[in-house]
């Protein structure tokens, strides 16, 4: 009896608290995007309006700092997605020796606080001598976000039946036949959630991003980080707001998609 | 999306077909195992290399020349002592209140919800939603919150009659707070995926025979779930021990709390005493290094990829 209280009762009201504790400091950036602030600083509540979000370019330099946070995370996500891609076919298709090696060469990565990566990556080009931009941010990126695509594209390899692929062969496809028409339609899903995995983290990377640009490039979370000192402008919150919006409608389509076609084979069955 | 990064999908089906064999996996292998061997391990040991540097004959600031000097070591280990204290005092009670609150939450969605797929799934992107909004905004956010004239503090200061000078932004109450809260969804995701995979016919045989709902949980339930809380508390745990921006003084700390981040940003990016930087990164690898081998040999899960 009172293991059914706890699970009828307690837990729900629990659960309630702690998704409201997760979401209070979303809702106050999304609001504190409509704030009626004037010039940089955007603590106190001053009314509401649309201006920030009908006239987010006014400050050239957030929308400078949201486009190369576009241009580093596109280039970055399509390296690591077909680099990660490769990685997880091969992890989980075929038998080779030195298994553990790959698997801990993938693990350390993830394992690896950020401020070393940053540290060690930059002082590699300063000794180097190549100084710092575009190219320096991408290719840090594109090692951080290598293993997460392998994780995320592994696990979807994991649940591809090899019966389709050896069905195709059997019916006279050639090796490159069955993987464009059979294994990557197949795979796709998981590499799609790979590849947003990626750009996620690379479009919010700071630290490592901070310590690869030189001064050189300026990112979306550089932008926030800088102007943290003098009062983050309420123009921020609008590109953070829909940078959210869009990743929520994104999650949610996805998911009441899936759930209608299983409904429909259920209807089906 | 996130979400699948952490293998939240259905249990891997177990298949009975051979596993390929041949050259081609090193096509398929290499491209990627060279890009992190060139962008990984060089830098690591570059890092190894720059830390033993020695300041340039010169004398100039920022100019060094390879030798076989430890002085920085000594330097970064005496003196950013209290850093490398905080930095794995806060990362270990971060760790500790994520897990106590992230337990319950993904109980409830793993366990509870299964009839609901749609309303787990929903509630799971709930979970995860602080990802998708920017780190250092939600950071901000959490700052406005707490400053010492909000609304908030007002609040907690009649609640429970504290004077007036009470504040919390600053203390390493709010900096513990704000690592909790922007690393808990790497928590909740691995736990979720253990307790959404446990088989509940078991916890009933346990119930069957008599076990209370206390031992049901301790014997059954915690040890089948173990997996889930190794993998949360290390991705909890290791970016924590790096992370410099919640305890930054334009976040939610104050000069009192900066942790082996900050000084590895200042000295680097700052003082471009890269030798030092360099020390204090390769003492915070090997130290997370160390942890995580002992506590993976302890709990018996190698396999964490």
């Amino acid at each position: 009896m009172r293991n059914l209280r706890l699970g009828r009762f307690v837990l729900p009201v629990y659960t309630v608290i702690a998704l409201v504790y997760l979401l209070v400091p979303i809702a106050y950036t999304i609001a504190f995007s409509f704030n009626d602030s004037k010039g940089r600083t955007n603590t106190l509540w001053q009314g509401f309006t649309l201006d920030k979000w009908l006239n987010v370019c006014v400050r050239g330099d957030i929308c400078d700092a949201v486009g190369s946070s576009l241009l580093i995370s596109g280039v970055s996500t399509l390296v690591a997605t077909v680099l990660g891609t490769a990685m997880a076919i091969a992890l989980v298709r075929y038998s080779f020796k030195a298994r553990s090696l790959v698997s801990l060469s993938l693990f350390l990565p993830m394992a690896t606080p950020e401020v070393v990566m940053g540290a060690g990556l930059a002082g590699l080009f300063f000794n180097l001598g190549t100084g710092y931009g575009y190219l320096t941010v991408i290719l840090a990126h594109i090692m951080f976000c290598l293993s997460f695509v392998v994780v995320t594209v592994k696990a979807r390899v994991q649940t591809l039946d090899p019966v389709l692929e050896e069905a195709g062969a059997d019916l006279y496809a050639s090796p490159r036949e069955v993987f464009w028409r059979i294994t990557f339609p197949l795979l796709l899903p998981g590499i799609v959630s790979g590849a947003l995995l990626s750009f996620a983290l690379s479009f919010d990377d700071f630290i490592i991003t901070y310590f690869n640009s030189g001064g050189a490039v300026t990112t979306f979370p550089m932008y926030i980080y800088i102007a943290a000192s003098k009062g983050v402008p309420a123009e921020a919150n609008v590109i953070a707001s829909a940078v959210f919006l869009l990743a929520i409608l994104i999650v949610v389509g996805t998911q009441i998609g899936s759930n209608l076609r299983q409904k429909r084979i259920m209807a089906i069955k | 999306m996130a979400i699948a990064g952490f293998n939240t999908s259905a249990a891997p089906k177990q298949s009975s077909t051979p596993l390929k064999t041949g050259k081609f996996v090193w096509v398929l292998l290499l491209p990627g195992l060279l890009y992190l061997g060139m962008f990984f391990m060089v830098p690591l040991v570059s890092l190894l290399i720059t830390s033993v540097e020695t300041p340039d004959a010169s004398g100039a600031i920022g100019m060094y020349q390879y030798g076989f000097d430890l002085s920085s070591y000594q330097h970064v280990v005496i003196d950013y002592l209290p850093q490398i204290g905080r930095s794995f005092g806060y990362a270990f009670l971060a760790t500790v209140f994520a897990l106590l609150i992230s337990y319950p939450l993904a109980y409830f969605v793993g366990v509870k919800l299964r009839t609901r797929p749609l309303i787990q799934k929903l509630t799971l992107t709930l979970v995860v939603a602080p990802f998708f909004i920017s780190f250092l905004l939600r950071t901000i956010a959490w700052k406005q919150i707490f400053a010492d004239d909000s609304v908030t503090m007002g609040f907690i200061r009649n609640l429970f009659h504290l004077d007036q000078t009470f504040h919390f932004l600053g203390t390493p109450g709010a900096v513990v707070w704000g690592l909790v809260y922007n690393f808990i969804p790497f928590m909740t995701l691995p736990l979720y995926t253990s307790l959404e995979r446990l088989d509940l016919r078991l916890l009933e045989a346990a119930g069957d025979l008599y076990a209370s709902p206390a031992s049901v949980f301790t014997k059954v339930t915690l040890p089948l779930t173990m997996p889930g809380v190794i993998s949360g508390t290390l991705l909890t745990f290791i970016p924590i021990t790096g992370d410099y921006v919640n305890a930054s003084r334009d976040f939610l700390g104050s000069s009192d709390t900066s942790m082996i981040g900050n000084m590895v940003q200042a000295d680097f990016l700052q003082n471009s005493d890269y030798p030092s930087a360099s020390a204090m990164s390769a003492v915070l690898m090997g130290v997370i290094l160390l942890i995580v081998t002992i506590y993976v040999r302890r709990t018996g899960t190698e396999d964490l990829l």
